[in-house]
């Protein structure tokens, strides 16, 4: 296949190299990912709790999300370096696990779902953004997103137990 | 460590290994990566809620808002959530208890979690005491940095030796 042959080079990069044939350096990358990923499923729950109405309702959807979602991403952008670098080290045997290729799936419905939240709710949330109350589609958009977050973390532990 | 400490411990091993419970939950192998599942996500409400009420101590969010209204929020995302951290890091245990409780990392976690406890409990003692505790215009300044410092190190160092106890194994 040929993007077998992409992974293929991937993983004979001295970078991947590096992490494949260190011994400790895939245990500590793996741990800054836990922590990241951590503080990416814990802070968007903070935010989906708040458009399903089930806490901080004291705060507007709005503002609770312009006070989190930094951290979010923060915690996304290290997550999503320290997994290419893990993927890198093992590309092509990554590229064909179940539970690997289930991720990066979950992981996009999680993003389309939140691209629809914003294409959708963001004109509207001026409107509803500052009230206790949260119109049923910002309710759909958090159920999923909780759901995909708590799937994506399952499918993490599937790899660790599927590869090696 | 004392022989008498480790003899004991290396006992205790053999006797939970040798249990049904520990037997059913070796012979099941779903198991183990749902409990660890359970167990991230549980981590990931602590330390979150945790880190939300360190960055306020830091002054860099929630800062318009009482040290009062953060702690209501997130303080009891702190603690309620051990409950199901111990009933399923017992689970892990009883289905590998060599591999858990002889474990050095696993050792270590445990000696930072009760300083984790101690440090937010501490936290909770200070907010009690005085309400502006945290508060940015507040003269005593030090003490809520270093708590939020302690406090993250703390639950970063938690979670990267749970990481770790897969590989001293």
């Amino acid at each position: 296949m040929e993007l077998d042959r992409a992974f293929g080079w991937l993983q004979a990069t001295t970078i991947a190299k590096a992490i494949s044939e260190n011994e400790i350096l895939f245990p500590w990358i793996e741990s800054v990912h836990v922590l990241a990923i951590v503080l990416v499923v814990g802070t968007i729950s903070i935010v989906d709790l708040r458009l399903l109405g089930v806490a901080s309702l004291d705060r507007s959807a709005r503002r609770l999300m312009q006070d989190v979602l930094p951290f979010t991403w923060g915690a996304f952008g290290v997550a999503a370096i320290t997994g290419s670098l893990m993927f890198a080290s093992d590309a092509v045997n990554y590229a064909h696990n179940f539970f690997f290729r289930g991720k990066l799936v979950l992981l996009a419905l999680a993003g389309l779902n939140m691209a629809v939240f914003h294409l959708v709710g963001v004109g509207n949330i001026a409107r509803w953004g500052v009230t206790r109350q949260t119109p049923w589609s910002a309710k759909a958009v958090a159920a999923i997103s909780l759901l995909m977050w708590m799937a994506v973390v399952a499918f993490g532990r599937g790899i660790g137990f599927t590869m090696h | 460590m004392s022989p008498v400490f480790v003899k004991s411990l290396n006992a205790i091993c053999v006797w939970i290994d040798q249990t049904q419970l520990s037997q059913a939950i070796q012979a099941t192998s779903w198991v183990v990566p749902t409990v660890q599942t359970v167990h991230i996500l549980a981590i990931a409400v602590v330390a979150s809620s945790a880190l939300m009420i360190d960055l306020r101590l830091l002054g860099v969010f929630w800062t318009d808002r009482p040290m009062k209204d953060v702690f209501s929020r997130f303080l009891p995302l702190v603690w309620w959530p051990l409950l199901i951290l111990f009933a399923t890091g017992a689970i892990m245990i009883i289905g590998e208890p060599a591999r858990s409780l002889k474990n050095p990392a696993f050792q270590l976690k445990m000696l930072l979690l009760v300083t984790a406890l101690i440090v937010t409990g501490l936290l909770q003692f200070f907010e009690r005491q005085d309400a502006a505790f945290g508060d940015l215009r507040s003269a005593s300044r030090p003490l809520p940095i270093i708590i939020a410092v302690a406090s993250m190190l703390l639950w970063s160092a938690i979670i990267f030796a749970g990481r770790w106890i897969a590989y001293y194994a």
